[in-house]
C-alpha cells in the first residue's frame, strides 16, 4: 500500500497577492474582486488574517485560489489563466465600431420635456438629413472593420424623414452584397406615425423597432405630450400592429425615469407586463440636452434613482419566483459583465469608453459625433465631442481625431484615480462625456459622480441579492447567460 | 448483471490457440478470426454449458454465466482456452477497451485501481480488436489505467480506429496529464478524428484539492494545461467531476472554475461514485450520501446549464436529484451493472432512472424511495 499523499496545508506566508482590489461592506464583509472580476466575499476577521498572510482555513484558501485572487510562489497556470481571461474580456476591441446611429432629422411631434434633444417643429424641413449626407454616412459605417453593422435612426422622429431611412437601408444592403457583414436596422421611434408604408418596409428589410413606454397612462402622457394628448395610446396600437405583422419580438420599449416616476415603479412594471414587454430598462433620466435644464421640481438625485431601481427589482425577483419571467435589462448587462468573461458592449459600460469605438453619430448636418451624447452637447453650443464632417473627413481622419483619443485615453478606468483601485472596476466603464458635461473634464471626480454612485448602487445590490438569495443567485445567471 | 470473463468448463485443444480474440457465429465459419457456437467447421468451436456431448478437437464449453453470448460477439480465449473474457458486445452500447492497468495517478475513489506492470500487450490485443469491429459500430470507449502512457503508442492506435471506423464515436478516458506536453496535443489533434472526445476527470477548481484526490502533485497543473491546449487545437473535450466526500462540498466551486475558466468544452459529467475498486477500500474517507449534496449539486448543474455548457448528470438515482435537474440525469450505469433495490418497488420513473451499481450494494444512501408519475408530480413535490 501506498502512502497517501496528505491534503495539501500550504497557507499564511506561503500565499502571493494575484492582482487584487476590495471593497468594504456596512455588515463588515469585504468584497474581493480579481482583475477579471471573479469575486469573493470574505468576514472581517478572514480578511485581516488574509492581510497579514496569516491565513490557514484550507476552504478559504482554495475559494481564494479558485478565484486567482493569491497563489503559491512560483504558480504560472493562474496567471495564464487570468490572461486568456482579460483578453476575452477585451476582444471587441479588434472588431470597432458595430453602432452607427442616424440622426435623420429633429423634427419632433412630441414635446417630451426630459428629450435629449434640441427637438425642431414640424414644419423645420432644414433639419432633416439629405439623401447625400445619407449615402456619405453609410458608406463611413462601412469603413468600420466589425464583423457586425447595427444601423439604428433617430431623432426627433425618424419616421418624419422615411426616405432618409429607406435610403440608408437600401444603401446598406446593396454595399453588403459584396461587404457580408450581419446588419441589423432599429428605428427608435415613439411610433405614432407608423402607418401600413412603414410596416410593409420594416417586413421587407427586416427592420426592428424601439419605443418608449414610460408606464401608466397618466405618467406616460405627462411626460410624453403631444397634441391630442394621446402618446401612449398611439404608442400601444403601433405596437399591436407591428407584432401582428412583423412578430412579437421586433418591437422592444425603453422607459426613462423621471421625478413623477419615483414611488410607481411597481406600476411601471406592471404596464410593461400587461403590454406584453418582459423586458424593462429603469433608465434615469439623463443630464443631456433639454433634459439638463430641468427644472429643481422636476430634477431628483442618486439616491432617489437607487430607491427606485432598488423597490423595482424586489419586484421584478418576486415575479420572476412567481413564474413570471421578466428581465431588467441594466441589470442583466452588469450580471454579464459580473459573471463571465464576454463583453455585452454596452456603450456606457465599456473602458476603453464606447465613445466612437463603440458607437458613432452621424447628424443630419453631417457632423460626426463620438456618441450621441456628444451630438446632443453640440446641440447646446459644446463641440467636444465633435469627430469631424462627412464629406470633408476620412475615416482615419475621424477615429485618430484628437477629440476621440483624447477622451478615450484620459477616462480609461484601469488608470483613473479611484478607478484604478475600485473593486468593481471590471463591472463599470467609462464615461467621458457625461463627466464632460457635469464636472467639466473626461474624468470627474468620482465620489461626486452621479454616474459613479449610481452604478456602485446596482453592483452593491446585485452583489447582495448574488450571496444571500439562491433564487436571485439562478436568475441572475440565466441573466448573465443571454 | 451480466458476467464478462470465466474459466471454460472444459476444453480440448489439438494444440495452443494461435489466436486471442474471436467472433462467435452461428453456422460455419468462414474467416480465420471466427467461431462457431455450436456445430460447424471452424479453427474453434464455442458451445454453451447445457451441451452434454463431449467436447471434441478444437472446442471449449462456457460456464453457465456466459450464457449469454451470441453471434456478433467478440472474445479473447487464453492459449490453453480455460479462460475466456468477453470483449465486444454488439447489443450494448458500453463497450470499452481497456488499455491498460497503469496510470501516473492514484485517485482516492478509483474504480480500477491502478498496476505497475508492463502491461502493453493489451494495446495489441486493442488494435487487433478494432480491426475485427463491424464498420457501423456506433461507439467505442477506450479506458485504463491512464491511456496517454502509451504515448505515440496510443496515437498509432488512434489513427487506426479513425481509419477502420471512420463513423464511429469514440471515447477517450484521460486524466489529461500527458495533454500538457504541446507535441503530443499537436500529434493527437493531427490525428484529425471529429468523432474523437476525450474524458477528462477535474476534482477541484485549483491545485490542492485535485492533487489530493488524485494523490499526485502537480497533476491539477497539467490536467488544466492540457485541457486548455486540446481547447487551442479544438480538440473535443468532456470534464468528469466525481461526487465524493472531499469533491462534493465544492462542485458549485468546480462549476464555476469551469464555466470561467474552460467554457469551450463540449460537455460537462457531473458524476456519482461507484463503490468499486479503491473507493470500497477508502470507503469511509469518500462515500458522501447523495442526499447530502443534492442542493449543491443542482446548483453547479444549472450553473453550468446557464453558462451554455451541456451538461449530465450520471449515476444518480432520481429521487436524489433536485426536480430541477432530474432531466440532466442520463442512464448511464452500463447495462452490467444496473440494478434496481426494494426500495423502488412502486416508483413511477424506474424506467428513466439508472438504478444502481451492483457495487453499490457494499454502501448507498439512505435516502431512496419511490417517486410518483411525473403527470402526478406537477408541482414538483
Amino acid at each position: 500500500m501506498r502512502d497517501r499523499i496528505p491534503a495539501a496545508t500550504a497557507g499564511g506566508r506561503q500565499l502571493q497577492f494575484l492582482p487584487l482590489r476590495f471593497e468594504r461592506w456596512d455588515d463588515g464583509r469585504v468584497l474581493l474582486t480579481n482583475m477579471v472580476g471573479e469575486h469573493l466575499f470574505v468576514d472581517g476577521p478572514e480578511f485581516e488574517a488574509l492581510s497579514q498572510r496569516r491565513l490557514t482555513d484550507p476552504a478559504l484558501i482554495r475559494r481564494l485560489r479558485a478565484k486567482h485572487l493569491v497563489r503559491l510562489p512560483g504558480e504560472q497556470l493562474p496567471v495564464d489563466l487570468l490572461a486568456v481571461k482579460y483578453r476575452t474580456q477585451h476582444q471587441r476591441l479588434a472588431d470597432s465600431t458595430s453602432l452607427h446611429l442616424f440622426v435623420v432629422t429633429l423634427r419632433c411631434e412630441h414635446s417630451c420635456a426630459y428629450c435629449q434633444v434640441s427637438r425642431r417643429n414640424l414644419a423645420h424641413t432644414g433639419f432633416d438629413m439629405t439623401p447625400e449626407t445619407a449615402r456619405a454616412a453609410v458608406s463611413m459605417a462601412f469603413r468600420s472593420p466589425s464583423p457586425r453593422l447595427k444601423f439604428e435612426f433617430q431623432g426627433g422622429e425618424p419616421l418624419l424623414n422615411m426616405p432618409a431611412v429607406r435610403l440608408v437601408v437600401e444603401e446598406a444592403e446593396r454595399i453588403n452584397g459584396t461587404e457580408g457583414r450581419r446588419l441589423a436596422f432599429v428605428i427608435a421611434s415613439n411610433l405614432a406615425l407608423l402607418d401600413d408604408e412603414v410596416l410593409a418596409f420594416a417586413q421587407r428589410h427586416d427592420v426592428s423597432f424601439s419605443t418608449s413606454l414610460d408606464g401608466p397612462e397618466d405618467l406616460h402622457n405627462r411626460n410624453r405630450p403631444r397634441p391630442g394628448r394621446d402618446s401612449r395610446q398611439r404608442t400601444l396600437t403601433a405596437v399591436a400592429h407591428i407584432r401582428e405583422q412583423l412578430g412579437h419580438d421586433r418591437v422592444s420599449a425603453l422607459m426613462t425615469t423621471t421625478a413623477g416616476s419615483l414611488g410607481r415603479v411597481r406600476e411601471i412594471i406592471d404596464s410593461y407586463l400587461e403590454n406584453g414587454f418582459r423586458h424593462i430598462f429603469l433608465r434615469p433620466v439623463s443630464p443631456y440636452g433639454f433634459a439638463r435644464r430641468l427644472s429643481r421640481r422636476r430634477a431628483y438625485d442618486v439616491d432617489a434613482w437607487a430607491d427606485f431601481y432598488t423597490e423595482g427589482m424586489e419586484y421584478i425577483l418576486e415575479l420572476n419566483a412567481r413564474g413570471v419571467p421578466v428581465v431588467e435589462t441594466y441589470s442583466a448587462i452588469v450580471l454579464k459583465k459580473m459573471l463571465t468573461n464576454d463583453s455585452p458592449g454596452y456603450v456606457d459600460l465599456t473602458s476603453p469608453a464606447g465613445i466612437g469605438i463603440g458607437a458613432l453619430v452621424y447628424n443630419y448636418d453631417g457632423a460626426v459625433y463620438a456618441s450621441d451624447e456628444g451630438r446632443m452637447l453640440a446641440e447646446s453650443g459644446d463641440f467636444t465631442f465633435r469627430l469631424g464632417q462627412l464629406g470633408q473627413d476620412s475615416y482615419a481622419d475621424l477615429m485618430t481625431s484628437a477629440a476621440l483619443l483624447d477622451p478615450l485615453e484620459e477616462s480609461y478606468t484601469g488608470s483613473v484615480p479611484m478607478c484604478c483601485d475600485c473593486a468593481f472596476e471590471r463591472y463599470c466603464g467609462a464615461d467621458p462625456v457625461f463627466h464632460h458635461t457635469t464636472a467639466g473634464d473626461p474624468v470627474g471626480r468620482k465620489p461626486e459622480s452621479a454616474f459613479c454612485r449610481r452604478n456602485k448602487a446596482v453592483f452593491r445590490f446585485l452583489l447582495d441579492r448574488y450571496t444571500s438569495d439562491p433564487h436571485a443567485r439562478e436568475l441572475f445567471r440565466a441573466w448573465a447567460a443571454r | 448483471m451480466i458476467a464478462l470473463r470465466g474459466r471454460a468448463r472444459s476444453a480440448s485443444l489439438d494444440g495452443p490457440l494461435r489466436r486471442e480474440l474471436w467472433r462467435l457465429v452461428d453456422g460455419p465459419a468462414r474467416q480465420p478470426d471466427e467461431a462457431t457456437l455450436g456445430d460447424g467447421p471452424a479453427g474453434l468451436r464455442v458451445r454453451h454449458a447445457h451441451h452434454d456431448a463431449a467436447p471434441r478437437g478444437n472446442e471449449i464449453v462456457l460456464p453457465p454465466h456466459l450464457g449469454h453470448l451470441g453471434a456478433g460477439d467478440i472474445i479473447a480465449v487464453s492459449p490453453t482456452g480455460d479462460r475466456v473474457e468477453v470483449m465486444w458486445r454488439p447489443r450494448s452500447r458500453h463497450n470499452s477497451i481497456l488499455l491498460t492497468e497503469r496510470c501516473d495517478n492514484y485517485c482516492l475513489m478509483c474504480s480500477q485501481p491502478p498496476k505497475r506492470h508492463d502491461d502493453s500487450r493489451l494495446l495489441d490485443r486493442a488494435g487487433e480488436l478494432i480491426r475485427m469491429l463491424p464498420a457501423d459500430t456506433p461507439e467505442l470507449g477506450l479506458t485504463g489505467g491512464e491511456p496517454t502512457v502509451y504515448g505515440d503508442g496510443l496515437l498509432a492506435l488512434l489513427r487506426l480506429i479513425h481509419s477502420e471506423l471512420p463513423g464511429t464515436e469514440v471515447h477517450l478516458l484521460s486524466n489529461g496529464r500527458r495533454f500538457a506536453d504541446a507535441g503530443f496535443t499537436a500529434d493527437y489533434a493531427r490525428a484529425g478524428n471529429p468523432r474523437l472526445m476525450a474524458g477528462i476527470p477535474l476534482f477541484g477548481p485549483e491545485p490542492a484539492l485535485h492533487d489530493f484526490v488524485v494523490q499526485a502533485s502537480g497533476a491539477f497543473d497539467q490536467t488544466v494545461t492540457g485541457i486548455l491546449r486540446l481547447g487551442e487545437l479544438r480538440q473535443r473535450v468532456e470534464i468528469r467531476v466525481v461526487l465524493q466526500k472531499h469533491t462534493a462540498p465544492a462542485v458549485v466551486e468546480i462549476a464555476e472554475f469551469i464555466a470561467r475558466n474552460l467554457p469551450f468544452v463540449e460537455k460537462v459529467a457531473l458524476m456519482g461514485l461507484e463503490v468499486t475498486g479503491l473507493a470500497r477500500a477508502n470507503l469511509d474517507d469518500v462515500w458522501v450520501d447523495p442526499f447530502d449534496y443534492r442542493a449543491e449539486l443542482a446548483e453547479a448543474a444549472l450553473l453550468l446549464k446557464h453558462a451554455r455548457v451541456r451538461t449530465q448528470i450520471y449515476n444518480h438515482q432520481l429521487c436524489l436529484l433536485d426536480h430541477r435537474v432530474r432531466r440532466m440525469a442520463v442512464r448511464s450505469i452500463s447495462d452490467w451493472k444496473n440494478e434496481h433495490i426494494p426500495a423502488c418497488a412502486g416508483c413511477a420513473v424506474r424506467e428513466e432512472c439508472g438504478g444502481f451499481f451492483v457495487s453499490s450494494r457494499h454502501r448507498r444512501s439512505a435516502h431512496i424511495r419511490p417517486l410518483p408519475s411525473p403527470s402526478a408530480d406537477g408541482h414538483h413535490a
